[in-house]
């Protein structure tokens, strides 16, 4: 008999993981149990299958031969026998475990979110699934306006989604400002005057207390006390690694699934990938750096490269939502001891650009609104060479690359 | 005083020329003039072509054999008489000791048909050997496996060059006709003038870069990324050709499986390109009607070369841009007969007529118009870079046949390559001139060249057509077909090998009848008739085709296919030790390994010999300036040329024409990392340190 990989789990990460194990000649039989009922697909296309510019079916990715378990939620793993079982009682016997049990929304602490008993308020939504998707777009067909709790990137996305279905759109952030683990003050700021013109309200330092409505939602009331009417809420508060079953199976876990540079938990023959694991204390929650981890470890178990490891990723943040865009990385404060900062501002375009020097080294840089010169500023960061004395060739294509 | 129309002897476009000849015996008073009614370049000829008469001349090339005595002897001048004794003798030599298949043949994709088709049989009639290949195993490989894949049939591009110009846009990807091939170039300038777009493709802003609408300049090896990228935003803009889809091709939904798998903001990350110019990409190539993609050796030299081209092969199947007047996928194939010379049996893994080596049927038919019992013709054999990275070896051959290739200067890896060809028991090599590589052999055999001889080459536009002796040979050269007939011969196989080309060729019919690349119909009386006959042209009557796929692709069903391919790194990428990529290519006054227009004193005043490009962000980092000596490293060898700075390139990448040996051999430093499909080696990109040079410029000789 075969090996057996049984990949619990059948988003980005699974996929990209089944996709290359097979293009390297990996030989073994893959199995990917995923708790949604159809095919991985592309997470990071969802706000624009919201939109309408994606089919839904189409967002399917490749799993190379790999056979697709779908509705089929693992319930139990034993790591040292080496089996698992599922919710519905079936059990599956593997060689090595792979999980990529992927990240929940987090649901934040405000009051009247959930119906009694159980689930999400008539109104309320998440944007996390297919389904998700489907259930909200839906719902915006007929819905009058539309508030987002939180202003991260997914709330900024899923806001400017909305608005271009056409309804007015409120973003309730908590933070200073939009994306702040992103943006500096002036970006935070540029984007919501980009979202403003598309219909998107924004009030940051705001926090969402209640949600108001008895059957169906029809207000979000601010900690201010300032209400905010609506029939349509998307929650939008950052994930959580899904790491109960990995838990109760005994693997050590902090916030996600704690694994080594060969991506390998705390039990034998037992790996975790993407928005479950933790790697050198970081979660990344990218799917960037989640395919990495697939790459990795798929070199490792189809032989390819038995060597490879992961090391860390240098994750770029990168937005583009309609006519709203940026990419930024690493620190991009003002103040700092022995940081230099370039910038350039054009209030008509509407772009902002900056770069964050130590030295002669790039350590954080944001280009919102204009990105011409992306590709230049990408690998500036990602092969951290020294630069030249100014490198605004980073910043412009005027008279240099 | 007599004119003769022919064909210049360089690259692929095989432009017609016009040849006066003096009297007797003043071969390189042969002046070249131009033959305006030829339909390919209508009379416009590049500084190559016009100059090619100089390599007549007995003082740039050979006009005696040449054999060495032991190993370490010099090489002498010797009797033809002689010489093929010797040839003869190593190659029998090394089959006794070792086995068939120790004796081998590489070959040339400049050899016309009749040569090609000859060789091949020579190794499998005459030496009954496995081991052949060529060196258009190096040229166009991975378009040809990607081409048979997707529309079961390899013909460079479906369409005459005319067509191109009733394009509604044109992507040219890595590919660089003003350089290469000069008097394409019109056709893409009337592109332009009728309206049409341009798009090209290219880590350098090259001549043919300049004058185009949009120049995508991604990172070196990430071509795969980028056309999966536009496949991408071809589905998510809506504009998918969904009833070409369902009616003309198969295995859409993997291939946009695979695509959604590079969206593009990460193919931005990969390639360097912004999405911005992705997006613009796609509107234009889908706002034109009608659209073509054509691709050269930038993408196809790599390990994933035929993947590469699969994925453009997807974005014209995609927006129903095949099998339509004015849109289609073509691939600018590169040597003279490129094109011929992957059809009629000099590669490993094929017969004559484009047939598989292993398809019993096809060996019962060539084993027919051969008249050899069908089990005795060898199976495939090693490709290109796997033979001669075997020479010598237990296993690998010992005794090689070389024609018309000079693997010294164009091979991978070549200090390597040169080493393999130093352990060979023997070497001969048929050539017009001393290149690097027959200086290595024990038997040099001076071959008459293009204006010397008859014989037909085949176009990048699938385009048979015929050159045509204009002038003897000088006394003491001969040609390859004799050379082919006495060793035949002298190995005991006395019939079977017409030296005479046109009975060549006539034979060459009988073997493609019925084949992929068919040939049946066509004659020289024909080709001069018609300006060139295009194949398949199954029967005299039938007028040939010069567009393909009009009414169904030669797959068994009728279909073109998608393929579902995914974007890889190139087999080394840059780390600490060797920062920088290094990608190769052409100048536009030499051709190829230089072994002809290195001996045009014209072609070498404007291309004297190699130098590095490079950013002036890069040298300013390295603290280097124009004209320096640059010392260029990576994990198989080192190349030593002058810096040229220029801001066309980008700032991570270095660019080396390969055209020299010596110090400032490119090759040197290129990785043999093989595409698994093609077995195309991965020239277009590696990892190098570039420093300044420890050497002064007069060690430094082209």
């Amino acid at each position: 008999m075969s090996r057996r990989i049984a990949v619990v789990g059948a988003g980005m990460a699974a996929a990209r993981f089944a996709e290359r194990f097979h293009a390297l000649g990996g030989e073994a039989e893959v199995t990917l149990y995923g708790a949604e009922p159809r095919a991985p697909y592309n997470r990071v296309l969802l706000a624009d299958v919201l939109t309408g510019r994606y089919d839904a079916e189409a967002i399917t990715l490749p799993s190379g031969d790999a056979a697709l378990r779908v509705g089929a939620e693992v319930g139990s793993l034993d790591t040292a026998a080496r089996t698992l079982r599922l919710v519905g009682g079936e059990q599956q016997s593997y060689d090595q475990l792979v999980l990529a049990t992927g990240a929940n929304p987090v649901l934040p602490p405000i009051r009247g979110l959930r119906r009694e008993p159980g689930g999400l308020k008539a109104g309320v939504h998440a944007l996390r699934t297919v389904s998700d998707c489907r259930q909200l777009a839906e719902h915006a067909a007929r819905a009058r306006r539309a508030v987002v709790v939180g202003g991260g990137v997914l709330g900024v996305s899923a806001a400017r989604a909305l608005a271009a279905l056409g309804l007015p759109v409120e973003i309730v952030h908590q933070g200073p400002q939009l994306i702040e683990r992103q943006l500096d003050e002036q970006a935070g700021r540029a984007l919501q005057g980009g979202l403003a013109r598309l219909g998107v309200v924004t009030y940051c330092g705001n926090r969402a207390r209640a949600v108001r409505g008895a059957e169906r939602v029809t207000g979000v009331e601010l900690a201010g006390g300032y209400l905010l009417e609506t029939d349509l809420v998307v929650l939008a508060c950052g994930v959580r690694p899904r790491t109960g079953l990995a838990h109760s199976a005994g693997l050590l876990v902090r916030t996600g699934v704690l694994v080594d540079d060969r991506l390998a938990a705390s039990a034998a023959d037992t790996y975790a990938i993407g928005d479950c694991a933790e790697h050198r204390g970081v979660v990344h929650g990218l799917a960037g750096p989640a395919w990495e981890q697939a790459d990795v470890l798929a070199a490792r178990l189809s032989g390819a490269d038995p060597d490879a490891v992961f090391t860390g990723s240098r994750p770029l943040a990168r937005l583009s939502a309609g006519p709203l865009e940026y990419a930024a990385f690493g620190e991009v404060a003002d103040e700092g001891p022995g940081l230099d900062v370039l910038r350039l501002t054009d209030a008509t375009r509407g772009s902002y650009k900056k770069l964050v020097l130590r030295g002669d080294r790039l350590v954080g840089g944001i280009l919102l609104g204009d990105l011409a010169t992306v590709g230049a500023f990408t690998r500036a960061y990602e092969r951290d060479d020294p630069l030249p004395r100014e490198p605004l060739h980073l910043l412009t294509t005027l008279g240099a690359f | 005083m007599t004119t003769t129309d022919t064909h210049c002897p360089y690259c692929s476009l095989q432009c017609g020329m016009r040849l006066r000849a003096p009297q007797a015996g003043r071969p390189e008073a042969v002046e070249v003039l131009e033959r305006p009614d030829f339909p390919v370049n209508l009379g416009a000829l590049c500084g190559k072509g016009r100059s090619a008469a100089a390599v007549l001349s007995p003082a740039a090339r050979l006009t005696a054999p040449l054999v060495r005595d032991g190993r370490d002897g010099a090489l002498r001048e010797a009797s033809w008489e002689e010489a093929l004794e010797r040839a003869a003798t190593g190659l029998r030599a090394a089959q006794q000791r070792h086995g068939r298949d120790a004796a081998g043949v590489f070959g040339g994709g400049g050899l016309t048909n009749e040569k090609a088709y000859l060789l091949g049989k020579f190794a499998r009639v005459a030496l009954r050997s496995a081991s052949i290949d060529y060196n258009g195993r190096f040229c166009m490989s991975s378009a040809a496996a990607a081409h048979r894949q997707a529309f079961g049939i390899d013909r460079g591009l479906p369409f005459p060059l005319a067509d191109i110009p009733r394009s509604g846009c044109v992507i040219l990807v890595g590919a660089n006709p003003a350089a290469t091939m000069p008097p394409a170039v019109r056709y893409l300038r009337e592109l332009q003038e009728n309206g049409g777009r341009l798009i090209v493709v290219d880590p350098r802003r090259t001549a043919t870069a300049e004058p185009a609408d949009l120049h995508l300049q991604p990172v070196p090896g990430t071509d795969l990324a980028l056309a999966l990228g536009l496949l991408h935003l071809v589905i998510a803009d809506g504009h998918l050709d969904e009833d070409f889809i369902a009616r003309r091709t198969s295995g859409f939904a993997a291939a946009r499986a695979a695509a959604m798998a590079h969206w593009p903001e990460r193919v931005e990350r990969i390639t360097g390109v912004p999405t911005e110019q992705l997006r613009a990409a796609v509107a234009m190539f889908t706002g034109a009607g009608t659209g073509m993609v054509l691709t050269a050796r930038g993408p196809e030299q790599h390990s994933k070369g035929t993947d590469t081209v699969s994925a453009w092969i997807n974005l014209c199947l995609a927006t129903g841009n095949a099998g339509r007047i004015g849109s289609g996928y073509g691939c600018l194939t590169g040597q003279g007969n490129g094109q011929g010379g992957r059809e009629h049996g000099q590669k490993a893994d094929q017969l004559p007529g484009y047939r598989s080596i292993e398809d019993p049927a096809a060996r019962a038919h060539i084993a027919r118009v051969w008249a050899v019992p069908a089990d005795e013709l060898p199976r495939s054999g090693r490709s290109a870079y796997e033979l001669l990275d075997t020479l010598g070896e237990d296993g690998g051959v010992r005794a090689l046949l070389l024609m018309g290739s000079n693997p010294v200067v164009s091979a991978p890896r070549a200090g390597h390559v040169t080493e393999r060809l130093g352990a060979l028991d023997f070497l001969v090599v048929s050539d017009l001139v001393l290149s690097e590589t027959a200086q290595l052999a024990d038997v040099v055999l001076p071959a008459a060249q293009w204006a010397e001889e008859s014989g037909t080459t085949t176009n990048l536009e699938g385009r048979v057509i015929l050159r045509r002796k204009a002038v003897d040979p000088p006394p003491g050269v001969r040609e390859d077909l004799y050379v082919l007939r006495e060793l035949a011969a002298r190995l005991g196989v006395r019939r079977g090998f017409p030296a005479d080309p046109e009975e060549v060729f006539e034979e060459l019919r009988r073997a493609s009848a019925g084949g992929p690349a068919d040939y049946a119909g066509i004659s020289y009386a024909r080709i001069e008739a018609e300006d060139g006959v295009f194949w398949p042209c199954p029967a005299v009557d039938h007028p040939g085709t010069p567009r393909l796929f009009l009414d169904r692709f030669a797959t068994p069903d009728g279909r073109a296919r998608f393929a579902a391919v995914a974007h890889r790194p190139a087999a080394e990428e840059p780390d600490a030790e060797y920062p920088w990529y290094l990608t190769t290519g052409r100048v536009v006054a030499q051709y190829q390994s230089g072994a002809q227009t290195r001996r045009v004193p014209e072609l070498n005043r404007a291309a004297p010999g190699p130098f590095v490009e490079l950013h002036p962000q890069l040298a300013r980092r390295l603290e280097v300036a124009e004209g320096d000596l640059l010392a260029v490293t990576s994990r198989r060898g080192r190349a030593v040329a002058p810096a040229r700075v220029t801001d066309t390139i980008r700032p991570d990448t270095v660019f080396m024409p390969f055209h020299w040996g010596g110090a400032g051999r490119a090759n040197s430093l290129t990785n043999p990392a093989l595409d698994p499909t093609s077995k195309m080696p991965e020239f277009k990109v590696c990892a190098v340190r570039v420093e300044r040079a420890g050497v002064r410029p007069a060690e430094v000789t082209g």
